[in-house]
């Protein structure tokens, strides 16, 4: 595993470059289908207020999937992720719209865990609308 | 009704193998917008030390989840699905997840708690390749929220 960030060259406070995420609702039907989760509050406006819901909202693995892009391209190598995890807070609301919905992620790194093993602990930020939709959001990452 | 606690540390039959296909990760990798190449294009991978395309870090969960199917649908276990809505996901990696990957995953109930009528599940998938070695473990905490109108 290469990752392209070194450990010694990286601080509690260092800040990962952040991104935003556009999701619609195409966004969500294509992800239904790579990810084999077809749960209809996921693209069925009428279901998912039925389910008291204030309209679709995106797959929380989705969202998942989107907050590690950022430390995964600050690492370059995918692999170099050893832990990854998440609370999922408040959902993201997608209207059915031009713009849908934005999911816009930051992270820093937190601690240097181990100086042999180069590893550091992330956290990341992800909110949408304004909310946090993701909670005790951390990655362990092993840098070059 | 909350659930029976004496589940707590049932372990289930390991799932048939999922073999991981090469354009099964190209897909998922396009769903998200993602364009490392290490998930689409062999050379980079390999230039990172892999033997073949490997999958982005949560690509796993579609097979976890599938197992996790056998504690969800359990008819002694009595979860209703219906009500189910994903609390936590972790994931603890050996090595990333490649294309040719014959994955099995072997379920467990690590703990069923029970707070103002929702029952928590945690599940713990761990995920082995053909030859017995460790991928990833996958960390799963399901709430089914109360029924009000019961």
């Amino acid at each position: 595993m290469t990752a392209k960030i070194a450990y010694d060259e990286v601080e509690v406070g260092t800040e990962l470059p952040a991104q935003t995420f556009p999701v619609s609702r195409a966004t969500l039907v294509r992800y239904a289908g790579a990810s084999g989760d077809f749960n209809p509050i996921h693209w069925n406006e009428k279901f998912a207020k039925e389910v008291g819901l204030p309209d679709v909202i995106a797959h929380g693995m989705f969202t998942m999937a989107e907050a590690i892009r950022v430390v995964t391209d600050w690492t370059g190598d995918p692999g170099a992720v050893a832990e990854y995890g998440v609370r999922f807070t408040k959902p993201v609301v997608v209207p059915n719209d031009e713009t849908g919905a934005l999911i816009e992620v930051s992270a820093k790194v937190a601690a240097k865990l181990d100086d042999d093993d180069r590893t550091v602990r992330v956290d990341l930020t992800a909110m949408s609308a304004g909310q946090k939709v993701l909670g005790m959001s951390r990655a362990v990452v092993r840098l070059a | 009704m909350a659930l029976d606690q004496s589940f707590v540390g049932r372990t289930y039959p390991p799932t048939d193998s999922y073999e991981v296909g090469r354009e099964k990760i190209r897909e998922f990798a396009e769903a998200i917008g993602d364009t490392n190449p290490a998930y689409t294009d062999a050379e980079a991978a390999k230039a990172l030390g892999y033997s073949d395309v490997i999958a982005p870090p949560t690509f796993v969960f579609a097979i976890t989840f599938k197992a996790a199917g056998q504690v969800i649908e359990d008819p002694q276990l009595g979860l209703d699905y219906s009500r189910v809505v994903h609390g936590d996901q972790k994931f603890a990696y050996t090595r990333p997840v490649r294309s040719g990957d014959r994955l099995s995953v072997t379920s467990t109930i690590e703990a069923i708690k029970s707070m103002a009528g929702n029952d928590i599940i945690d599940i713990r998938g761990e995920v082995h390749d053909e030859a017995g070695e460790h991928v990833v473990t996958a960390f799963t905490k399901l709430v089914a929220r109360a029924d009000r109108e019961a």
